[in-house]
């Protein structure tokens, strides 16, 4: 299971990588997609959208169920990443290339964890 | 049995951890969800080389006696007078409502011996349904614990099997099997007959001998890159197929003429269980369709459907399907029974265009 250095994770099993104070990107750490198995489905937010910390801002769907994404921060839907909705299995290929959604203006944020943390919160 | 009773683990148990499956409870039992390779390649390997399932979780029944026929004709709906020796022959068993209990596999050994499979859910209350209906001279056994099953299905499970025993110890037909045919030294019935849509062979054998003849079937598949295959794909496999799941396309609710297995059903039979009431309903006011999603979206089961604004039905399976992309079956009104007609299925709050399909979805070239 990979965790990467550079970011950080909520329990809930996002990945969340800013660029700065105000702008990040989200997505689904390797642990998540590798519970959720092949995933077949996703229903990204659409830019401008408001998001909010701790709240279900796309859904991810496989063959056997269907999971709701939380956003790890507050702000505004930037970019989402169009590519996903044709070929929803990039997530289980790289988990971390294959971001969801780009959030700006950001104003809040839930209880992250760092890369050894997640380790550790995963484990348990 | 009721969710808050311990899982049962098939014999197999240990070796589906140790080939790293995904374990859940189901019907009762433990088995894998999936393997590391995931749903879609188990699924894929099924269709396109081989795949190896392990289905002991399945129920099985024994009738002997010079009256089993006799009880077999009044518990089923179909027809068992034409059935030969060696061969299978698949039924719904009705309740006196015309309902559906269950549906099951009968394999005649000899005019006064068969063996009738159950699925595992309703493993006890069929059975107990079996005995309070006894008739005549017979002895009903539930030998469900004593046995295992393994499934190998897929294009390349004959040419598999024929590395372990001779062409002539292979069932040929469809729906056909073999008693005491030795595999790799575990004695096994042998049948035609699979859950997946694709050619393949059911194979029971005793319980004790359930981790023999997985390694014999494991290690045979290895040149044939076999793959392990869990409920995941056992699923998605027969969707495609539009093989009925009890529960799902049919309970205790629904009429076997409302959920597409009318064939199944002899009328000209002179009686048993569920006939009258069948003969007492009017046509079949509903009808199983396929559904092919449209708009983007997965139709789950119990989706409410509808044509306009008018619910209309609802799905009874749906899920996204490696062969054919997101489908869903239904149970409609009958009116809505056009192929390329235009319905929809509220996902979550939104309701999302579908078109009805034939069904099967998935048909494997002949």
């Amino acid at each position: 299971m990979e965790i990467k250095n550079d970011r950080m994770y909520t329990k809930s099993h996002e990945w969340v990588l800013f660029e700065n104070d105000t702008t990040a990107t989200v997505g689904l750490s390797d642990f998540a997609q590798s519970e959720l198995g092949d995933l077949v489905f996703v229903n990204l937010p659409q830019v401008g959208d408001a998001v909010t910390a701790g709240e279900t801002f796309a859904d991810v769907e496989s063959v056997k169920t269907v999971s709701d994404v939380f956003s790890p921060v507050t702000g505004t839907v930037a970019a989402v990443n169009e590519a996903l909705n044709d070929a929803p299995q990039k997530i289980n290929e790289d988990a971390y290339g294959a971001w969801l959604a780009k959030v700006e203006n950001i104003t809040g944020k839930e209880e992250l964890m760092d890369a050894a943390a997640y380790q550790a919160f995963i484990e348990k | 049995m009721s969710e808050t009773e311990t899982p049962l683990k098939t014999p197999l148990y240990a070796m589906h951890v140790e080939h790293g499956g995904k374990i859940v409870p189901f019907a009762g039992y433990l088995l894998p969800v999936q393997y590391e390779a995931g749903v879609m390649k188990e699924h894929q390997a099924v269709r396109e080389n081989v795949g190896l399932f392990d289905v002991s979780h399945m129920g099985e029944v024994l009738f002997a006696g010079p009256d089993a026929l006799a009880n077999l004709q009044h518990l089923l709906c179909n027809d068992f007078i034409s059935l030969q020796d060696g061969r299978v022959r698949y039924s719904p068993m009705l309740n006196a409502q015309g309902g559906v209990i269950d549906d099951v596999l009968v394999y005649r050994f000899t005019p006064e011996k068969y063996l009738m499979v159950v699925n595992a859910a309703n493993r006890h209350k069929d059975v107990k349904h079996i005995l309070s209906e006894q008739i005549g001279n017979v002895k009903i056994t539930d030998i469900s614990d004593t046995l295992c099953q393994l499934a190998l299905q897929g294009p390349n499970a004959e040419a598999l099997l024929k590395t372990l025993v001779p062409e002539t110890n292979i069932p040929q037909k469809y729906y056909s099997f073999l008693a005491d045919i030795s595999v790799g030294g575990v004695s096994c019935l042998v049948s035609r007959t699979g859950y997946t849509g694709e050619d393949g062979f059911e194979f029971y054998a005793p319980a004790g001998d359930a981790i023999r003849l997985f390694n014999v079937l494991f290690e045979a598949g290895k040149p044939f890159g076999l793959q392990l295959c869990g409920l995941g794909c056992r699923d998605t496999l027969r969707m495609e197929a539009a093989m009925p799941l009890y529960g799902h396309e049919m309970d205790d609710t629904v009429s076997p003429l409302e959920t597409g297995l009318g064939r199944y059903v002899k009328m000209e039979k002179p009686n048993y269980i569920g006939k009258q009431a069948l003969l007492a309903a009017s046509e079949p006011h509903r009808a199983r369709i396929g559904l092919k999603m449209v708009g983007r979206g997965i139709a789950r089961e119990h989706f409410p459907v509808y044509a306009g604004d008018t619910q209309v039905g609802h799905t009874t399976s749906g899920t996204f399907c490696p062969t054919v992309g997101p489908v869903a079956m239904a149970l409609v009104d009958a009116k809505h029974q056009t192929v390329g007609e235009k319905l929809s299925v509220e996902i979550r709050g939104s309701r999302v265009e579908a078109e009805i399909v034939p069904l099967p979805f998935y048909s494997r070239k002949k």
